[in-house]
């Protein structure tokens, strides 16, 4: 310790008392340090930086941090920079960064040449740290606000004490009321960690307006190894507010993942809801439509890659369209061969449709293999919009979310308002009647059913979005759709929204209280016991189509 | 009511059982091995696996060929009924395990140092083996009980049997439930403290092959008693039953928990003679599979479902030697082929005017009328 020779007066033979002494004195006179001229990197604290014991090193950086202004001087961001590279020499009592041929003073910076028998500066793990969490320290003053957030971030991992001088500065300086926010918050989860009691006290309360997930961790971490009382009180205090804060990202978390879930079940039911609810078929193929779909987006998402690399983000806005046509295209296949010849059979339908999903199936394992493939996400939708500090909802889930609701719209209108619709609706009522008047059952049959493929083709491409994309695809969703219809009750498009949405929020909350596999489990019993009550779903026909 | 075999049909049901008792075992177990007459070790083990199957095609031919209700949920009760044996054959296993404990080694693997409560009467096969039937029995009825009361019935139960198989399937491939996850329950050793070797494996085979047989003349009996035709009334018209004066919630809860402890018996066999049980019995698929044999059998027959499960599940394991890849396709191709041109399966093929037998028939005839 002996050889601390500062360009202040030392407080103590220690470093820790020296390095509180700074401290208390920037704390107190904040702005009046602020006012004080700062130092420039003198040629002998570059030194002392790259030499000695770790210990002196260290407080030598902290020493020299306390004393730069980052605002007008660089030197010292510089030769940090440096030193994390491994570029800084040192001999005859002067550091040098060496990049390649160029040779420059550590400290002034200007150019000059390296004299003999200069020796590397090696840096041990515990340096390389308290280097990073400097020169994050002084990015805080970047003109660069992106950089600025991204200091922040980067010091709530590995500020020490040493950096509040510069964070001080940083708060002082900051002029965006959102970073000062953060900043604010970064210098108490530093000083909850004080040798002061009266800091950590500060620190303590402050914390308590925290938004971030990763305070909630801090405090947990502190109050078990802190000894005062007060400071306990005070710590135990900010960590129920914080939490009570967090709670509600986390409910709003499960919620929207509930939503999520529902919107996919949704999709997934709407095409079931046209070919069971509608046509009496149960399509025990539907899943492998939807997988049909996804692999449809597969193909589209290589052919971008290969013929139009530069439109690759659109590739989904193709893929959706095909996607679509393609599963029509094999529902229209299945219903011609197979199905028309099965209405009015519904267990005979569900049998050889589940034929035919086994041979979908087989068909793409023989195709592509029976390995997952992948399916990137386009740009923009990775990534996602950050609501609360713990509540960040993706671009992906969000846009299946738009999705479902556009093609239930699309469904509704077309089931209402179009003649096709029209024509469907008259054939589920009374077939022989619809006839009479000149509706070509078969036909419309024909299209109902291609259109239901067509929505599962939709619903895996959407799939395709958030998760796997292989042979066994359709296979996990089959049984919760077909949950969703029954729940919902035949021949309505709103009962199968509330039973989507309901099963996807239920399924979700339970899953936070009883994990995955007791959730759906629990869910089905639910489905079973409500079947009990109301065997015809939520919305039942009423009056002489309900039997 | 019951109309009898016949001396035809006693001598069919007598050639099977000494076929199955008598002619199987000796060709396997007395017969040499270089012997070209020997059957194969893996023959039997593949002919009683199929017989297993078979006594389910056959209780789901009850439940759906007879009284018309679909149940895509009877490979649950095949399943709970292998877990029952199971839990008794790896007790059965004692300190003999990987880990050298008296638990099951998977418990040991979840540090669990005691048995959990339903395995509470798993070291007594008389009360494992009553459990075979009357857990699947239990479940059966409750779950019927409160179906069939609510008129849950067609496309609504079935979905809602597959959905109460598929739970079934979730909550055993968790570890904490205690059957062992994943893996099941696998490597046994012995029955009653009888190695298990292949002379027990043959004596299974034997006793699966009698089940069969008996299960078959019960089921035989059973539908042509007043009882049955009351199902067969279900089936064709459940509202004018009703009508009539009689109540075929009763009707249709004793014929469902029957079929389900069937089924449970058939997974009891199973088990020993394979050599695992793992939840994989349960997936929806393996309970379709079991319709389809009764379908590709013959609906509505009782001789039908044993030779639809012979018949597919043969197809399978030539299928799946032979070209792997076609399996699917083929068992795909037979779902719809069945459902679109065999509405009564093989046996109505058999049975049509211009069908098989009908064709031999004809043949004989023709061959009677040269002669003379």
């Amino acid at each position: 310790m002996t050889g601390l020779r500062g360009a202040r007066p030392l407080a103590g033979g220690r470093i820790q008392g020296w390095l509180l002494s700074v401290l208390l004195a920037v704390l107190a006179l904040g702005l009046v340090l602020l006012a004080t001229p700062a130092q420039a990197l003198t040629p002998e604290q570059a030194l002392r930086i790259a030499e000695g014991d770790s210990e002196e090193r260290l407080a030598a950086l902290a020493e020299a941090v306390a004393a730069t202004d980052p605002a007008t001087d660089k030197t010292l961001g510089v030769y940090i920079e440096a030193l994390l590279a491994d570029e800084v020499k040192h001999v005859g009592g002067r550091a040098f960064i060496v990049q390649g041929e160029a040779v420059r003073d550590a400290a002034t910076g200007q150019p000059v040449a390296l004299p003999e028998g200069a020796e590397d500066v090696v840096n041990n793990n515990r340096l390389r740290r308290a280097f990073e969490a400097a020169r994050s320290a002084l990015q805080l003053f970047s003109a660069d606000t992106e950089e600025r957030s991204r200091a922040i971030t980067g010091l709530k991992e590995s500020a020490d004490e040493a950096m509040l001088p510069l964070i001080d500065k940083a708060l002082a300086a900051e002029r965006e009321p959102a970073l000062k926010e953060q900043i604010q918050q970064l210098r108490a989860s530093v000083l909850v960690s004080s040798n002061d009691p009266a800091r950590r006290l500060d620190a303590a309360r402050l914390l308590a307006e925290s938004p971030q997930p990763a305070t909630r961790a801090l405090l947990i971490e502190r109050l078990g190894t802190e000894d005062k009382a007060e400071v306990k009180a005070a710590l135990a205090a900010s960590l129920a507010a914080v939490e009570s804060r967090l709670a509600w990202g986390e409910r709003l978390g499960v919620l929207f993942t509930g939503i999520s879930l529902g919107s996919i079940l949704l999709l997934v039911a709407l095409g079931l809801a046209i070919t069971y609810g509608l046509m009496g078929v149960i399509n025990m193929a539907h899943g492998e439509l939807m997988m049909i779909g996804a692999y449809a987006t597969f193909v589209v998402q290589n052919l971008f890659r290969t013929y139009l690399p530069g439109l690759f983000d659109l590739y989904v806005l193709a893929a959706i369209p095909v996607s679509f046509l393609v599963a029509a295209l094999v529902g229209a296949l299945m219903e011609k061969s197979v199905i028309r010849w099965l209405y009015g059979r519904p267990l005979e339908t569900l049998l050889a449709t589940w034929g035919i999903s086994l041979i979908l199936m087989q068909t793409v394992r023989t195709v592509f293999g029976a390995q997952n493939v992948a399916v990137e996400n386009p740009s923009w939708l990775s990534g996602g919009v950050q609501v609360l500090p713990n509540l960040t909802l993706p671009y992906n889930r969000l846009f299946i979310l738009l999705f479902a609701a556009l093609v239930l719209v699309g469904v509704a209108l077309l089931i209402s308002r179009t003649r096709l619709g029209l024509f469907v609706r008259g054939v589920t009522q009374n077939r022989r009647m619809a006839s009479c008047v000149g509706v070509n059952t078969a036909r419309v049959d024909t299209y109902a059913f291609a259109l239901g493929a067509g929505i599962a083709g939709l619903a895996g491409c959407a799939l395709s979005q958030v998760g796997n994309v292989g042979p066994d695809l359709g296979q996990g969703y089959i049984v919760d759709s077909f949950m969703v219809v029954v729940l919902g009750g035949v021949g309505q498009l709103a009962g199968t929204v509330y039973a989507a949405m309901g099963l996807g929020v239920v399924n979700k909350l339970l899953e936070g209280w009883q994990g995955a596999v007791m959730a759906k489990i629990i869910v089905l019993v639910l489905i079973v016991l409500f079947i009990q009550k109301r065997p015809q779903g939520i919305f039942a026909l009423k009056g002489r189509s309900a039997d | 009511m019951s109309t009898p075999l016949g001396m035809r049909g006693w001598t069919a049901v007598l050639t099977a059982v000494l076929v199955i008792a008598v002619v199987v075992p000796a060709l396997n177990l007395l017969v040499p091995p270089e012997s070209v007459l020997h059957l194969d070790d893996f023959y039997v083990t593949l002919t009683g696996k199929i017989i297993c199957y078979a006594i389910c095609a056959l209780a789901m031919d009850l439940i759906w060929g007879y009284t018309g209700i679909l149940s895509l949920g009877h490979g649950l009760f095949f399943a709970l009924g292998g877990y029952a044996m199971g839990m008794y054959l790896m007790r059965q296993i004692g300190t003999d395990g990987q880990y050298r404990s008296t638990l099951p080694d998977f418990m040991v693997f979840l540090d669990w140092k005691e048995l959990p409560w339903h395995w509470a009467v798993s070291d007594s096969f008389v009360l494992q083996m009553l459990l075979v039937v009357l857990v699947p029995g239990l479940l059966a009825f409750v779950f019927g009980f409160f179906a069939f009361r609510s008129r849950i019935k067609g496309v609504y139960f079935s979905i809602i049997t597959q959905a109460l198989t598929f739970a079934a399937m979730l909550l055993f491939f968790r570890n904490e439930t205690g059957f062992g996850g994943n893996n099941g329950f696998t490597d046994f050793k012995r029955i009653l403290d009888v190695p298990i070797d292949q002379k027990m494996k043959v004596l299974l085979f034997v006793l699966s092959g009698l089940v069969l047989v008996g299960f078959f003349l019960m089921s035989r009996y059973i539908v042509h008693s007043k009882a049955g035709r009351v199902l067969q009334a279900i089936r064709d018209a459940e509202t004018r039953v009703m009508f009539s004066g009689y109540d075929p919630v009763k009707y249709k809860l004793a014929i469902w928990t029957l079929s389900a402890m069937m089924c449970g018996v058939a997974g009891a066999l199973y088990v020993p003679q394979v050599g695992i049980i793992n939840p994989g019995e349960m997936s929806p698929a393996a309970s379709i599979e079991i319709a389809i044999w009764a379908a590709v059998g013959g609906r509505g027959t009782l001789i039908g479902p044993i030779i639809g499960a012979f018949f597919v599940n043969g197809a399978k394991s030539w299928f799946t030697v032979t070209f792997p890849e076609f399996w699917l396709f083929f068992l795909g191709a037979l779902f719809i082929a069945v459902t679109l041109f065999l509405p009564n399966g093989l046996m109505g093929l058999l049975r049509r005017p211009g069908g098989l037998l009908g064709l031999w028939r004809k043949l004989m005839r023709l061959g009677k009328d040269a002669e003379t």
